[in-house]
């Protein structure tokens, strides 16, 4: 078997697991898969980024809360339904994203991370500021009706669920595109050798731009697909909190992985819900574990199951 | 006609000049050779040539248009390949994978730039390690898999950065036999400390001492030249 055909294997039978799996999982674990596969959307825009090209963005956040207020001031001030609310979130992150990246990728490493996290507070704070149409804190929920897609209540579990795993699917089969390209291995390349990559006749501005226009629009659907889904927008996912989920959960599952976004996120989300079960202390359980993983699988999960037993993993 | 050329380029260091004014020529087909005690400025000179550091003043024309001010990339992309002193291969990548991103620029579809990638692993004798990561290989055949990654841009002007450190004397043979091969095609600038290597590839050498052109001629004249005795060939 090819290398390809294995990965269309591996990639196709977890997007027909989890597309079985909907038909058997009790309501609650059904909810939580549809929402994590959301949460490792975001988690896959980030890892164009960081795993793949090598930039560490501290503010992510923002990029989800573009994609969310922009679909969610779509539906409040526009009257928009849910798809052209989603294209509105999208058209969002990607003109942040494309500002942001103009800007930040003028800096690198250290002073990179900083510049993203300033931007990223700078669109909280905003978010607060014009509390009078996004309602700052507190936030604004997206009504039964307002989430009705060409007569598809998306408030529904089932519909949601399905909602939530065509984007998941379109934007797994889009990363593993995008790696498998002349592009992707570019990126690749950049984060390797920058300095390689550009003597060999590579724009590495133009390349890393558009990695972060990319990471920032996949964020942004994440985001917006969120509040719609979910039906709830609020400032909260602006903050610095959600910038760092996707770093955790792309290193735990594993970087540069296309695979780990998803598993990273699978397992902090089911560490944390099965530790709050247990103990209210259940931060200091995901703690200690989170340290676990680190010190034995210090290249995510998916990482090292790519170092150590399928080295043609994407 | 004169593929290269440089006028009054000028690199300081913080008080150091690294290279001095120099004026340099270069036509097309030439095999050149760039020799000099270390620290004399050849890495800086050439670094200048291709757009990987900023000179302080002075300017560059390739084939006739002053590319003083474009970015290295662009540069590279008019034709021009560099291979570095200073071993810098993508050391997590396959070999396969680090001359694939060369030849990437040039050929186009997987099946071609496969082959493509064969044809210049081919050259250097790596093809038997094409699978490997790149930073297991040997320094040696890091050495090569630079070379590999310069031959496949096919470049119009190839500059090689000692490309004979750490090879071993088979592999020096077959490296002259292979410029050699290449002149019909390629113009070559070729920084050497290896002697042998230099005197029977080389048209022309160029003596860089102190970051200044000291002297300039075939093989012959360079090697009967007593300035170029005493800076270089008697010391090194
Ligand atoms: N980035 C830098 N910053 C400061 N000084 C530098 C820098 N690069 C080179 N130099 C200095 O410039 C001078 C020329 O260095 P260069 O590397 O061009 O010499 P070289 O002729 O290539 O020597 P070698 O034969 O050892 O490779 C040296 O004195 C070196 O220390
Ligand atoms: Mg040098």
């Amino acid at each position: 078997m090819s290398d390809r055909q294995k990965t269309v294997l591996l990639h196709g039978g977890l997007l027909a697991l989890l597309l079985g799996l909907q038909f058997v999982l009790p309501a609650y674990h059904h909810g939580n898969l549809a929402r994590i596969m959301v949460l490792a959307v975001y988690a896959m825009g980030y890892n164009i980024m960081f795993g793949y090209t090598g930039l560490l963005s501290l503010g992510h956040a923002l990029f989800f809360a573009a994609g969310m207020y922009g679909m969610g001031m779509s539906v409040q001030l526009l009257g928009a339904t849910p798809a052209p609310a989603m294209i509105g979130g999208l058209i969002a992150g990607a003109v942040v994203a494309a500002a942001l990246g103009a800007l930040a990728l003028r800096t690198a490493d250290v002073a990179f991370m900083i510049v993203t996290l300033m931007f990223a507070q700078a669109g909280y704070l905003a978010v607060l500021y014009f509390g009078s149409v996004t309602r700052g804190d507190e936030g604004f929920v997206i009504q039964q009706a307002q989430r009705m897609m060409m007569g598809i209540d998306l408030s529904d579990a089932t519909n949601r669920y399905f909602a939530a795993f065509i984007l998941f699917a379109l934007c797994l089969i889009a990363v593993l595109w995008l790696v498998q390209s002349p592009f992707g291995k570019v990126l690749v390349a950049i984060r390797e050798n920058e300095e390689r990559a550009r003597m060999l006749g590579y724009d590495v501005f133009r390349h890393k731009l558009i990695a972060v226009i990319l990471s920032g629009t996949m964020s942004a659907a994440a985001g917006a697909a969120y509040g719609l889904l979910f039906g709830y927008v609020g400032a909260t996912f602006a903050s610095v909190q959600y910038s760092i989920f996707p770093l955790l959960w792309v290193l735990l599952g594993g970087a540069g992985t296309a695979l780990g976004p998803f598993i990273g996120t699978l397992f902090m989300f089911y560490l944390i819900d099965l530790s709050s079960n247990v103990t209210s202390a259940y931060m200091l359980i995901a703690g200690v574990a989170l340290v676990v993983l680190t010190l034995f699988a210090p290249q995510g999960l998916i990482g090292e199951v790519r170092s150590r037993i399928w080295r043609w993993l994407p | 006609m004169t593929l290269l050329s440089t006028r009054a380029m000028t690199k300081n260091f913080a008080g150091l000049t690294a290279v001095n004014a120099v004026d340099f020529d270069l036509p097309k087909g030439e095999i050149r050779a760039l020799i000099g005690p270390n620290g004399a400025g050849k890495t800086t000179f050439v670094s200048l040539l291709c757009g990987r550091i900023e000179p302080t003043s002075g300017t560059v024309e390739f084939d006739g248009a002053d590319i003083s001010h474009l970015p290295a990339h662009k540069r590279i992309n008019l034709g021009m390949a560099y291979t570095f002193q200073i071993t810098s291969v993508f050391a997590r990548l396959s070999v396969f994978e680090n001359v694939a991103l060369a030849a990437r620029k040039r050929v186009h579809g997987t099946a071609q730039v496969a082959q493509a990638v064969h044809a210049a692993l081919d050259q250097v004798d790596l093809n038997d390690r094409a699978e490997q990561i790149a930073g297991d290989l040997s320094y040696g055949h890091q050495r090569l898999l630079e070379i590999a990654m310069g031959l496949v841009q096919r470049p119009r002007l190839l500059i090689l950065d000692e490309p004979t450190q750490g090879l071993t004397d088979s592999e020096i043979d077959a490296f002259k036999a292979l410029v050699r091969g290449l002149k019909d095609t390629t113009t070559i600038l070729l920084i050497e400390h290896n002697m042998s290597v230099v005197m029977e590839t080389a048209d022309r050498i160029t003596v860089l001492n102190f970051g200044e052109i000291l002297a300039e001629g075939t093989p012959t004249e360079i090697h009967a030249d007593a300035r170029v005795q005493a800076a270089y060939l008697g010391t090194g």
